[in-house]
């Protein structure tokens, strides 16, 4: 039972990994991209240590699982900012 | 006779030879520092693949410090190609 | 794990790794292959854990992977931006010109054959049985060696010349850097969501490589994974513009430096001097002395790494100018500095800001 959820849990969030580089792929400009990148991928990989979490034995794994998730969340939050000022700072100065 | 082993040693080569090929024959500096990474991280590879001895028995523990060393050194060699690459096309000062 | 399903991770494994070298290898643009190359060091990571070296991942993902990344970001930003269409541009030959196609084909073809020499040795080595006396020799002494992590043994203690030496290559290194010139200039201050995210990284980035320096003893860990993760901090702190970034100044930067190689030779003649043979630890005191050579290696290495991310010598805390601001800062003693000070300090800035090159090869 548990590895029945843990194994949906794993697969929605290569679900949200496979949506995130499609849009990376498709959309059309930097902004959308940055956006759906990065949105996509930290909640693909909430789901995956969801997953993961689920499958863990101890509660130490479950806590370094969830302090990975929160370390990745602020780090691609704050360079998708980076990127996006960078790029709008680009384009007004032209 | 371990699959994983023939399949990262081979592929280490192959990357090795890559990387060096690039490393001869590209022009831009950037790129030959890169291809000489590369170089190096096929060269780890191999070493790594010698040391599996398959899921159950613990790996060789000499060429993973080997590979340990390797990385260092690597780093240190690539800042100080990066620095000497700055310095050969910087503009002329007369210091 | 069944056999198919890490036949699967691997064939996929390999395929990436192949992909995002040529990948990373081919083309003009050099700032897509060094993000390609990052991408690359961290598949390779994910690769050695699958390999079962943990120490050797955790090297690469911070060293191989990001700091090697910072240094080749930081080289490529100090060349100009290409057009978007001449970057695009397929027919543009990164080739050296004038190599005839003849000896590039020449080329190609050695670097095949390296490769296939490689292949059969390697085929030769894993048709053979595996040599197990070096291993079995790590495992019978691991007790008296006083760590039970075999790598780490391996590196301080049964092989703890290499890393000596090794040691001195950084320093080397660093005094070649140092030789090159000026550090690069500072970057601006950070906005409220960059110094966000390092007012809690660093502390905890400095917290994690403590635990990874004591953990070395026991589990993967150890201290270059430990001084890679302290210089990730101090690049931080320089990315979010700040001043000081850790790195200690003057006389300390010098005494840090040559810690590493020098906590080394001492405790190596130390030793000689007991009767025993160069860094032949005593079984009893082998942890603590192991403790301290990994503790003075850790900030050297630290220093190090940072000092290559500075790019050169790291300009005196005293008159600090950022480029476009050239207010000089306060010294640590708090006097405010004199007119001369400030006017030099103007040079100093237009010379630091100015010399980003204008002219040279574009990649």
């Amino acid at each position: 039972m548990i590895d029945v959820l843990s194994g949906l849990l794993v697969l929605a969030g290569v679900g949200f990994y496979l949506a995130g580089s499609i849009g990376l792929l498709r959309l059309p400009d930097l902004y959308s991209r940055l956006h759906a990148l990065t949105k996509a991928d930290n909640l693909g990989l909430g789901l995956l240590t969801a997953g993961l979490a689920l499958h863990s034995q101890e509660l130490l794994t479950v806590l370094k699982l969830l302090l990975i998730w929160l370390a990745v969340l602020s780090a691609s939050a704050a360079s998708a900012h980076l990127i996006a000022r960078y790029a709008r700072r680009q384009e007004t100065k032209s | 006779m371990l699959t994983a082993q023939w399949l990262y040693g081979m592929s280490g080569c192959l990357i090795a030879a890559m990387g060096l090929r690039t490393a001869l024959l590209h022009t831009c500096l950037l790129h030959r520092v890169i291809a000489i990474n590369v170089t190096g991280a096929g060269v780890f590879m191999m070493l790594i693949a010698v040391a599996y001895r398959g899921a159950e028995i613990p790996p060789d523990p000499v060429p993973h410090a080997l590979v340990l060393t390797g990385i260092v050194v690597a780093i240190s060699a690539t800042a100080l190609a990066l620095a000497l690459a700055r310095r050969l096309t910087a503009e002329p000062s007369n210091d | 794990m069944s056999a198919t399903n890490l036949l699967v991770l691997d064939g996929l494994l390999v395929i990436s790794l192949v992909g995002l070298a040529w990948a990373a290898l081919a083309g003009s643009d050099a700032r897509r292959s060094v993000i390609l190359f990052m991408a690359f060091g961290l598949v390779l990571a994910a690769a050695w854990v699958r390999l079962l070296a943990p120490d050797v991942a955790l090297a690469e993902a911070a060293i191989g992977s990001g700091l090697a990344g910072a240094l080749l970001l930081a080289a490529v930003q100090e060349q100009p931006r290409q057009p978007l269409a001449a970057r695009t541009a397929s027919n543009s030959n990164p080739n050296k010109p004038g190599l005839s196609v003849a000896l590039q084909l020449a080329v190609s073809v050695l670097c095949a054959a390296l490769a296939g020499t490689l292949a059969w040795a390697l085929a030769h080595a894993f048709n053979s049985a595996p040599q197990n006396a070096l291993p079995r020799a790590v495992s019978s002494n691991l007790e008296a060696s006083g760590v039970s992590n075999p790598v780490t043994a391996v590196l301080l203690n049964f092989r703890a010349y290499d890393t000596l030496l090794e040691l001195a290559v950084l320093l080397t290194a660093v005094l070649g850097i140092f030789a090159l010139g000026p550090a690069r200039p500072g970057y601006q201050a950070a906005g409220p969501v960059f110094d966000g995210l390092a007012r809690w990284l660093v502390p905890v980035l400095i917290l994690t490589a403590g635990y990874l320096l004591w953990v070395g003893a026991h589990a993967p860990g150890g201290a270059f994974q430990a001084g890679a993760t302290l210089a990730a901090a101090s690049v931080v702190l320089r990315l979010a513009g700040r001043h000081q970034i850790g790195l200690p100044q003057g006389r300390a930067l010098r005494i840090v430096m040559a810690g590493g190689v020098g906590t080394f030779v001492l405790i190596g003649l130390g030793l000689l001097v007991t009767g025993r043979p160069f860094l032949g630890y005593p079984p009893a005191w082998a942890g603590g002395l192991i403790l301290m050579i990994e503790s003075a290696a850790t900030l050297a290495i630290a220093a190090t790494l940072v000092l290559a991310f500075l790019g050169g010598q790291p300009r005196p805390l005293a008159v600090r100018v950022t480029c476009g601001n050239t207010s000089a800062t306060p010294g640590p003693t708090g006097k405010p500095a004199s007119p001369e000070g400030m006017r030099g300090a103007e040079l100093r800035a237009a010379e630091v800001c100015n010399r980003i090159p204008e002219t040279q090869k574009r990649c």
